[in-house]
Parts: structure tokens; sequence; C-alpha cells
């Protein structure tokens, strides 16, 4: 009722500066004016050079020729590029939703209040975002060794033998849970942050009607999240599908297992620094881009229409 | 505002934007617009006007040389990069080249990149530049490495890496093993020791080291990419030499008679620390390298000369990495540049500098044959005179090897083939030819006419 009454008040006094509406138009544009500059040189202006890049096609030998869609065409027939998009949309499938429950459970845990040194857990969890990815991805490594790490030694004593952490059947795990590590302190810092937007009038007035704790957070927390999950869920679709600093460098100690076209980011930056394929990248990323899109968009579409039903 | 200027604005930078592709290849072919004959007076002039040049290497304590030369040249003033290492090094540099803007004048180029920076025509052809006797100050296999097919220079050898054997002396003798002279012997080594102790190697052969089994390839006399010239681009991994090394070490792969373990890690390291591998195949730079690396090793190393294929003949070895100065191309300050490259390499303080305090592993023949530096004892060796032995070894180097004009693109493909079939154990010499297949292909999308043989 207070977010409407106060509508009704701006609508109100709106027609007052009905009189000079060029004047603030103006001011308006100055104050986006620095996002919108910087905005267009570093973003829009690469995209779009991107995307005119990637209709061409520059040999070693021969130089530069116009192929229209030809990239495109050969990107849609690419098995690798597929096989790193199939492979990344399987780690989406697995990795995410255990994520997130995570980063839900230690929420709620933590807007109770009960647990001992609320802080100090919150902050435990979320130290992981702040490691930057290669210490993380180096000190998985060290851990995942398969000849001196710890999981290893300690199989050994006890006379049995460590899964192959750096394996090809379990690299994509060993990723996940490096991931896993990483994010989870980050999204619950963003379930947390909405948690504490919850007005205390609908607590109270769920403690009125008699729930309990479980009811309360089934009932009024959970579906106060909906939007702050909706962003962490966008954010994992994009961060699954562009997913790069943790097989990069644990290439470094599978480059078997690990290849050139292990995840679609990888294989666009393998195309344009070590195939020198720049216009191919170019069109391996947009279609990338795309699929990033579409994934987004169906996501939003289904939770959409859920809420609606 | 007017929406007249603003749109007419707007489309000119669109223009701006659409044309730059465009642009760029046009520019990459005018860089080759540099002077064809340069007299004597025109570069002591040069050498006195003050000017500034970049050099991007990632050689620790250059700035020794570099002071060595501003001394000689007060004014020009060098301003030292470190762009990364190898291949993080190379993407910047590319990326620089092709933006024509902020690309150093003079880089480091490993040797087996030379030919990839020339197919691009970024690499500016220093004879008009070149110092009388240069070529005769250095072994032959560094010259002809660093050189066009056409006679071009395109960069001079800073530091090379023929090919010898680092073996731990303790392990040979706890297992009374002798030091293999041969490839068989090699193979009968692995097999004895592998059975003495499951736990140690023979060696590691590093599944993505494809410099190494390039240097393989050399030393057995396989020159994949013999007779390629320009867009002409012969490729040969068939042949039957090919096929006896990836058969000989894809078979010790297969029996697990030695491991394969990717390198330069921190497993790897390890690994070398607690004496996994009894033996490092591996070139000149490696005995200073490992005594950083494996510094718990002290005094257990002693190095030996590559086995050989055939024992009645003269030995034969190849190079593993090493690496030259090359001036690029882009540059508008050719004789500058072309001095610092040939004077930090040549110039015997510099040289002498190099040898004895980076522990670079010099090209120049003047070293080489230099007491001082080949009778050096070297107590992690256990006061074996390392050096003397690799600069016997650098005399049986073959000159003859060819770099493909997209190494890179070969090593990529190499671990993606060959080095995969050594970890999974699978027909190496069957990979031989899926690797000849990628090479192929690659070659003939980018625009190579290819001759496979």
């Amino acid at each position: 009722m207070t977010a409407t009454a106060t509508a009704h008040k701006t609508r109100t006094g709106a027609p007052e500066r009905r009189g000079r509406p060029n004047r603030s138009g103006r001011a308006g544009y100055l104050f986006v004016a620095p996002f919108m500059i910087v905005f267009a040189a570093l973003f829009l202006v690469p995209l779009v050079y991107a995307a005119y890049f990637s209709f061409f096609r520059e040999q070693l030998v021969g130089g530069t020729v116009f192929v229209g869609f030809e990239n495109y065409t050969r990107a849609f027939g690419d098995a690798e590029l597929w096989t790193g998009i199939g492979r990344v949309g399987l780690f989406f499938l697995i990795q995410v939703p255990f994520m997130l429950v995570a980063a839900l459970f230690f929420a709620l845990a933590l807007d109770t209040g009960l647990v001992r040194l609320g802080r100090f857990v919150r902050l435990s969890i979320f130290v992981p975002y702040a490691v930057p990815g290669v210490i993380a991805a180096l000190m998985w490594g060290y851990l995942y060794g398969p000849d001196f790490g710890p999981f290893a030694q300690l199989a050994e004593k006890v006379g049995a033998s460590a899964p192959d952490f750096l394996g090809a059947d379990l690299m994509l795990g060993s990723i996940a849970n490096i991931v896993f590590w990483e994010f989870t302190g980050y999204n619950m810092v963003i379930l947390f942050a909405a948690l504490r937007a919850v007005p205390s009038e609908l607590y109270e007035a769920a403690a009125v009607d008699g729930a309990g704790p479980w009811r309360t957070a089934w009932s009024i927390k959970i579906p106060a999240l909906r939007g702050a999950l909706m962003v962490c869920l966008i954010f994992s679709v994009i961060g699954s599908f562009q997913l790069f600093n943790e097989p990069n460098l644990l290439q470094g100690l599978a480059p078997t297992v690990i290849d050139s076209s292990y995840t679609p980011n990888l294989y666009a930056y393998n195309l344009a620094f070590v195939g020198q394929e720049y216009n191919y990248a170019a069109a391996v990323s947009f279609i990338l881009g795309l699929v990033i899109l579409v994934g987004s968009y169906v996501f939003m579409f289904l939770t959409n229409r859920r809420s609606r039903s | 505002m007017n929406p007249r200027l603003s749109r007419r604005t707007a489309a000119k930078g669109l223009a701006t934007a659409l044309a730059a592709p465009l642009a760029l290849g046009a520019c990459a072919r005018d860089k080759t617009d540099h002077p064809t004959s340069v007299t004597r007076a025109q570069i002591d002039e040069a050498m006195r006007t003050p000017t500034e040049i970049t050099f991007w290497t990632w050689v620790p304590g250059i700035e020794q040389e570099i002071a060595l030369f501003e001394q000689a040249y007060p004014a020009i003033k060098v301003n030292l990069v470190n762009a990364g290492q190898g291949a993080s090094h190379y993407a910047k540099l590319r990326t620089a080249l092709r933006a024509i803007n902020g690309a150093p004048d003079v880089a480091q180029l490993e040797f087996q990149m030379i030919q990839s920076f020339a197919i691009t025509d970024d690499l500016l052809d220093l004879r008009p530049y070149a110092m009388e006797g240069l070529e005769d100050r250095f072994v032959d296999f560094a010259w002809s490495q660093s050189t066009g097919t056409g006679g071009e220079i395109w960069a001079i050898p800073q530091d090379t890496g023929p090919m010898g054997m680092l073996y731990r002396t303790d392990i040979f003798e706890a297992h009374g093993i002798e030091v293999p002279e041969t490839w068989d012997d090699f193979a009968a080594a692995a097999e004895a020791l592998h059975e003495a102790d499951p736990e140690v190697f023979l060696t590691n052969l590093a599944p993505s080291q494809g410099a190494f089994f390039a240097a393989m390839l050399w030393q057995a006399g396989s020159d994949p990419f013999a007779g390629s010239d320009g867009a002409d681009l012969r490729v040969d991994l068939t042949s039957e030499t090919a096929s006896k090394v990836a058969a000989y070490w894809g078979d010790l792969a297969g029996r697990g008679l030695v491991s394969t373990d990717a390198d330069f890690n921190d497993q790897w390291y390890q690994a070398l620390n607690r004496g996994k591998y009894a033996t490092w195949v591996a070139p000149a730079w490696a005995p200073t390298f490992l005594t950083t690396a494996a510094a718990s090793t002290s005094g257990k190393w002693r190095v030996a000369p590559l086995p050989q294929w055939d024992a009645g003949a003269p030995p034969v070895s190849s190079n593993w990495g090493g690496s030259t100065s090359a001036v690029m191309a882009t540059t508008d300050k050719e004789i500058p540049a072309a001095v610092f490259a040939q004077f930090i390499n040549t110039d015997r303080e510099s040289t002498e500098t190099m040898a004895f305090d980076q522990f670079l592993y010099p090209p120049t023949t003047a070293l080489l044959e230099d007491p001082e530096f080949t009778g050096q004892e070297l107590e992690f060796y256990g006061g074996q005179e390392v050096n003397g032995l690799f600069a016997e070894i650098s005399d049986t180097v073959s000159p003859d090897f060819q770099w493909s004009p997209f190494q890179d693109q070969v090593y990529a493909d190499f671990t993606e083939t060959v080095g995969t079939a050594f970890t999974q154990r699978t027909d190496a010499v069957a990979a031989m030819g899926e690797w000849q297949d990628r090479i192929t292909e690659y070659a003939e999308y980018q625009g190579f006419e290819v001759t496979e043989s």
C-alpha cells in the first residue's frame, strides 16, 4: 500500500515540470553519457567489429576475403564445438543445482541468526570467491595430484588407490568441484542480501499466524528469494557456458584430457591464438553468445510461466 | 545537439570500424617497406642519433646486456618489456603486430617460431644490416635455424639446446644399470629398472612436449617439413624414420616402462625431486634449470650424450629450445634495432655475461671453444664439466631440420594425436598419420599448397 501511495504522489506532482521537458531531458543524457561512452567504446564497438570480422577469412597465405556466412556454416557443422557446448551444458545441469541449493541452505541458515559466529561463518564461505581463480586451480591441481597429492597419499597409506581426479572420466567432476568451492559463497551472499531485504512485518505476521522456522523459510523466505535466485541462475548459465579459467589451468596437468576444444571458450581462444584463425574464432564466439542468450531466455521463460500458473 | 551532425559522425565512425580489418590486411602487406642496402655511414649516423627502442624478452637478468649496449651506444635507449613467457609472449606479440601499434622493435623468438613469424611478414630481413662475418660466429645448426630458404637473416641466435641425457647416478648404481649409449640399450635399461623398482621410471615421456618429440625426429634424421617454401608446404610424418621414432616411444609408453606425465608443472618438479625419473633426456639448458627445479637432488645427477640409433656411426644429436633476437618488420628504427640484436648476441662481454651469469647455452663458436667456459665444473653434477660435454654434442647437431610455418599449431596437434596415443597406450604410428592429416587439413585451410609424401 505504501508503495502505490508514493507512486500516486509523484504522478500528481509531475505536471508541474511539464513546462521545461527539454532541459531535464538533456541533463538526463549528460548523466548517462559517461556510461554510454564507455559502454559503446568497450562493448558495442568491439562487438560490432567482431561480428563484421566473422564474415571474413584471413589466411596465412593469400590474404583476406569476404566469405559471408561461411564461418557460421562451418561452426554449425563443427563437431568439436558442439561437443564442447554439450560438455558445458552437462556441467551446468550437474554443477549448478548443487551449488545453488548449498548457497540457499547456507543463506537460510545464516539468516535465522541461530548460527554461532555467524559473521565468521559467512566470511569463511565467501573467502574462496576472493581467492584468484589461478591460485584456486593451482591449489586444487595439487590436491588432485595422482602421485603426490594428499588424496593420493592418503589412499596409498590405507593401501587403496585414489580415483584419478585428473583422468578423462572424472575431469569434468573435478572442475565442477572447484567451481562449486569458488562460487557457492558468492551466490550465498546474493541470496543472503536478498533475505535481509524481506520486511520484518512479514515475519511478524507469520509468527502471529503460528508459523515455525521451517514454515517461515518455505512460505516466506524462499518465495521472497525468487528474484535473487533468478539472478544467480542467469549468472550460472553464463559462467558455465563460458568456462575457461579452470580447464585452461588444469590443462597443464592433463594436456591429453583437456584438449584445445574442451570448452567452447577454450576452443575460441585456441583458434585465435594458436591457430591464428581469428575470423572463425569470432564466429564461434558469436554462436556461443547465442547459445547463452537462448539458454538464459529459456530459463527465464520457464520460471515466469511456472510462477504465473 | 544537432541530430544531423551526430548521425554523420556515427556513420563516419562506423565506416572507420568497417574498414579496419581491410586496413589491417593492407598494412600487413606494407610492412616490408624497408631499405635493401645500408651504408656504414648511415649506420654510424643512426647510432649517434638519440633513439628509443623497445625489446620484448622473458630472459631474466637481460638488463646486464642492455647496459653493455647502452654503454657502447649512449644515444640509444632500450626499453625492456617482459610480456610473459612462451605462448603468452607470442600471443601478445601477434596481437601487437596485427594492430601495427605497440609492437616491439626487437623481440625474443625461439628457433621453432621464426618461420611462423616470417610467413606473416612480421620479421625484418637483417641482411642489409649484418656485420661482417656474422654467420661465422655461430654454430651451423643455430645459423641455419635463423635464416630463411631465400637466404634471409630472420634473427640472431642467442642460446641453444643441443640434446643430451641427464641421469641419476645414484639410481643407476643402486640397480646396476649402465649408462645407455644406444636407444636399444635405453629400452633394455627401462625394462630392467621397471622390474627392479616399479615406482621408478627410466624417463618421463611428456605427452604435450612436441618440442622434445621434434628433437627425437631431428636426431633420427627425419625432417618432416623439409622443402617447404612460402606457400608450398611439404609434410612427411609417416616416413620410415619418423615411424621408427614413434614406434619406439609408443612401445615404451605402451608397456608402461616410461611414465607419461605432463611436464613443467608442480607434479613434475616433485617427481624430479623425489626420484621418480632416473633420466631426463634434455638439452643444454636443462642442467641449469634442474639446479633450481630439483635443488634437493644436488650431486646425484650426471650428464651423458644422447643415446644413438646406430652404435657404429658417428654420434648425432639435435636441438630443443634456445632463442634468438629478431627485429619486427613494423619497426621504423631498423638500424638501432638491428645493431642491438647483433650486439647483445655477438659482443664478447655480452655473450660471456649470458653464458656465465644467466647460464644461457651459447651458440657462438668463440665461447664453445673457450676453455674457461667448457672447463667449468658444476657441483650439482658432481663436478662434471657439463658445458664441455654439451660443446662436443653441439658439434654433432645436424643443421638439416626445418620448422613449419605454424609451429604452435603443429605442437597443439601433436598433443591431441601422438601425445594422446602415448598416454592412452594406443598405436603411436597410426597417430602420426592422424597428426599429419590434421596438419594437412589446417594448412590447406590456411591457403598452403600441401604436398604429402
